[in-house]
């Protein structure tokens, strides 16, 4: 909620479960100045720490949230406004926006149809969430052991402008756990499925690292259906990655094991709360999720390398190609972002590490909403 | 949102799943087919409460009711795990359990050690226990301490349908014999369980609350018991953390041990009687290896040492409450030496 001059931080939804998230510290003091895209104010949900932007410049007026206070998603945590506006203006706005202001109420996503749907690709159950509706849709494709969820702070944002489905890889996350072809090939047929069950014949897509790397190699081989290309921390653009990483993660089925491989993926390992490490062993506890990464590895990532670099022929695609890195990526060298052809714009986020959707989120949005819009 | 479902169709649903799997998981048991052996509504119970009800009709003969004679048809569990087989056996009530003790600690547990590794004995005896289910001295007792202290038997005691389902399918694949405790009180409990299979490692305690001042282990129904109390004191600013042990044998030490370096308070929550029970074997191991962190004596939270009373208001007073378990922690976190 917005009037003239005067803006309401308010809590954001990451994820679909989130309800609520509490106010852990204040980055910005009431009354400095901050500036649109800077971190204000630090919240905890019941899986993650991470923080919330200034939607727009001007002077943090209030600190609404206390430290330790949960707030309801949509609830407002702080006033930012010029400094045209008086004290008395800001204690009527807050007001005004408590009276009006309705906590979403539980199972309420349930019936806006917020809920991952299934179809079948290749014989095999394949999940995905959509939202959004209509303009020219675009695909979120996860990377290796991720699933939909690692784009909780991306998807709403992405799908103010048209329908955005974000997909479980075979293997992954609510999909079936029966690689058919546990290879770039096998993937891309399987994302060539994907769009034609639910009839895209076009669409932009988002790929985080070995989602990545099966989108550019969908692009080489179906450019006709490729709107556009986003590349984040993208596998296939050099042969390193920290094959450590790989095997631990895939190995890993305790909390302790897992933990250390997961704070590799941030900048900060505070980003990791016990209740995100439990969701990711839910998923790596099901019968063949294990099986499936290790095959997954194989054929991607032999020997500690990548044994599908397209470099040299990046220059081929025709459709406009964005890469994002996280500066302080220790899964795929932010170094791959560089030296690229002039036909792809390159962005490294500095202060980020492999998760740099999550990490560096409001920043991502915004280069991807610009890149669209070009 | 993920599915919810009971503790109880947990249990059923990765019996049915397992036996899906692999055709050489079998039950046996006391009614857990139940009556004349139909599909009817008051036939085919599937156990005195309905754990195993529908696995008749899906599976056949691979369910067997078995006689009223424990040492029996738990011996011819085993005797199948050696040959090949791998048995879930149910008895009914652990109470029971004596009957066939020799079958169990004698011949089940020291197959795989007296035969040099040659054998292994992959069978799961599942069993109900725990008091406030009115069913007096006899049907209410905790014994899994007298299980966890034979080497050669893994024990494991799930808390909630989600751990039930995952630690009961690790359990049916394990090549060694494990007792399966399922409290009484937990059966209707509802909680998120995935639809495809999945398994917990045994050995692997649940971290259920994260806290800095106090560290309360416990397990089976206790743990929500405990988790009551840390929430009522997190207003009281003592910060509780709560571990789950989920296993007694084999039992995560580590997660203990590094939980107490961190509060240097420990509090043990433990629904068995008060002798060399798992609190009393906690509170030692913690003793002998942190004495240096602790801050403040160990307590342990118990029922006392008297059989479960059938009377309703002394069996509430027997149980461990939350309130008894606050106090506990109050102790400790005001201690002064």
């Amino acid at each position: 909620m917005s009037s003239a001059g005067i803006h309401a931080l308010t809590m954001p939804k990451w994820g679909l479960s989130m309800r609520e998230g509490k106010v852990v510290a204040w980055l910005a003091e009431e009354g400095s100045e901050v500036a649109s895209g800077c971190e204000v104010v630090e919240v905890e949900t019941d899986k993650m720490l991470s923080a919330i932007e200034a939607s727009h410049g001007g002077r943090l007026r209030r600190q609404v949230g206390r430290v330790g206070e949960n707030i309801p998603v949509g609830g407002i945590v702080g006033v930012i406004s010029e400094d045209s506006i008086s004290d008395t203006e800001v204690d009527a706005f807050i007001a005004e926006f408590r009276s009006s202001f309705k906590p979403e109420e539980a199972g309420q996503e349930a019936s806006s149809g917020e809920q991952p749907e299934f179809v079948t690709v290749q014989g095999q159950r394949m999940r995905y969430l959509k939202r959004g509706e209509g303009g020219l849709p675009a695909v979120l494709i996860h990377g290796f052991g991720g699933d939909l969820n690692n784009w909780l702070f991306n998807h709403e944002t992405l799908s103010q402008r048209g329908a955005v489905y974000a997909i479980d890889l075979p293997g992954h996350g609510g999909s079936s756990k029966q690689v058919a072809g546990p290879s770039l090939d096998g993937f891309v047929a399987t994302l060539e499925g994907f769009l034609n069950a639910v009839t895209l014949p076009k669409a932009h897509l988002i790929g985080h690292s070995m989602g990545g790397g099966i989108a550019v190699q969908f692009a080489l081989a179906h450019p006709e259906r490729v709107a556009s290309l986003v590349l984040i921390a993208s596998t296939g653009l050099g042969p390193e990655i920290n094959a450590g990483y790989i095997e631990g993660f895939t190995g890993a089925l305790r909390v302790k094991d897992l933990k250390p491989h997961l704070e590799a993926l941030y900048v900060n390992p505070k980003s990791i709360t016990r209740k995100m490490i439990d969701e990711v062993l839910k998923t790596k506890r099901l019968d063949g999720v294990e099986q499936a990464l290790r095959g997954i590895a194989a054929q991607l990532f032999p020997g500690g390398h990548q044994a599908s670099v397209q470099r040299d022929r990046l220059a081929e695609l025709k459709m406009p190609v964005l890469v994002i890195w996280g500066a302080e990526d220790r899964i795929v060298p932010s170094s791959h972002a560089r030296g690229l052809p002039a036909n792809i714009t390159s962005e490294v986020i500095p202060s980020s590490g492999h998760m740099v959707h999550m990490e560096a989120a409001t920043e991502v949005n915004r280069l991807i909403d610009s890149f669209w819009s070009r | 949102m993920e599915r919810r479902i009971t503790f109880r169709q947990a249990i059923n649903e990765a019996l049915t799943q397992e036996m899906e799997r692999d055709k050489r998981v079998v039950i046996m048991g006391e009614d857990v087919v139940g009556g004349s052996g139909t599909d009817g509504a008051m036939d085919a119970w599937g156990g005195v409460l309905g754990v195993t009800k529908g696995l008749w009709g899906k599976f056949g003969d691979r369910i067997m009711d078995t006689p009223i004679t424990e040492s029996a048809f738990v011996g011819a569990a085993i005797g199948a795990a050696t040959a090949g087989l791998r048995p879930v056996v149910e008895l009914m009530f652990v109470d029971f359990m004596g009957v066939c003790f020799d079958q169990i600690f004698n011949q089940a547990a020291k197959f795989r050690y007296m035969f040099g590794g040659k054998a292994v004995t992959p069978v799961v005896v599942r069993t109900m226990f725990g008091a406030g289910f009115r069913a007096a001295a006899q049907h209410s007792q905790c014994l899994y301490p007298i299980f966890t202290h034979i080497p050669g038997l893994k024990c494991v005691v799930p808390s909630s349908p989600y751990d039930a389902k995952g630690l009961l399918i690790q359990s049916i694949r394990d090549d060694d014999p494990v007792m399966f405790f399922e409290h009484k009180l937990l059966y209707s409990m509802e909680g998120e369980v995935p639809e495809e299979p999945y398994t917990l490692q045994l050995g692997e305690a649940n971290v259920m609350r994260e806290g800095d001042d106090v560290t309360i282990v416990s397990l089976g129904r206790m743990v929500h018991t405990a988790a009551e109390a840390a929430a009522a004191l997190s207003s009281e600013g003592i910060d509780c953390e709560v571990i789950d042990l989920r296993t007694t044998s084999p039992l995560d030490e580590d997660s203990i041990l590094e939980s107490v370096e961190r509060t240097g308070r420990l509090v043990v929550v433990d629904e068995a009687s008060p002798r060399c029970n798992i609190a009393t074997d906690i509170s030692a191991a913690v003793a002998q290896k942190r004495f240096a962190c602790l801050k403040a004596p160990i307590q342990m939270v118990t029922p006392p040492h008297t059989p479960v009373p059938f009377s309703d208001a002394l069996e509430d007073l027997y149980i461990p409450n939350a309130s008894r378990i606050a106090s506990a922690v109050r102790d400790v976190v005001r201690y002064k030496a």
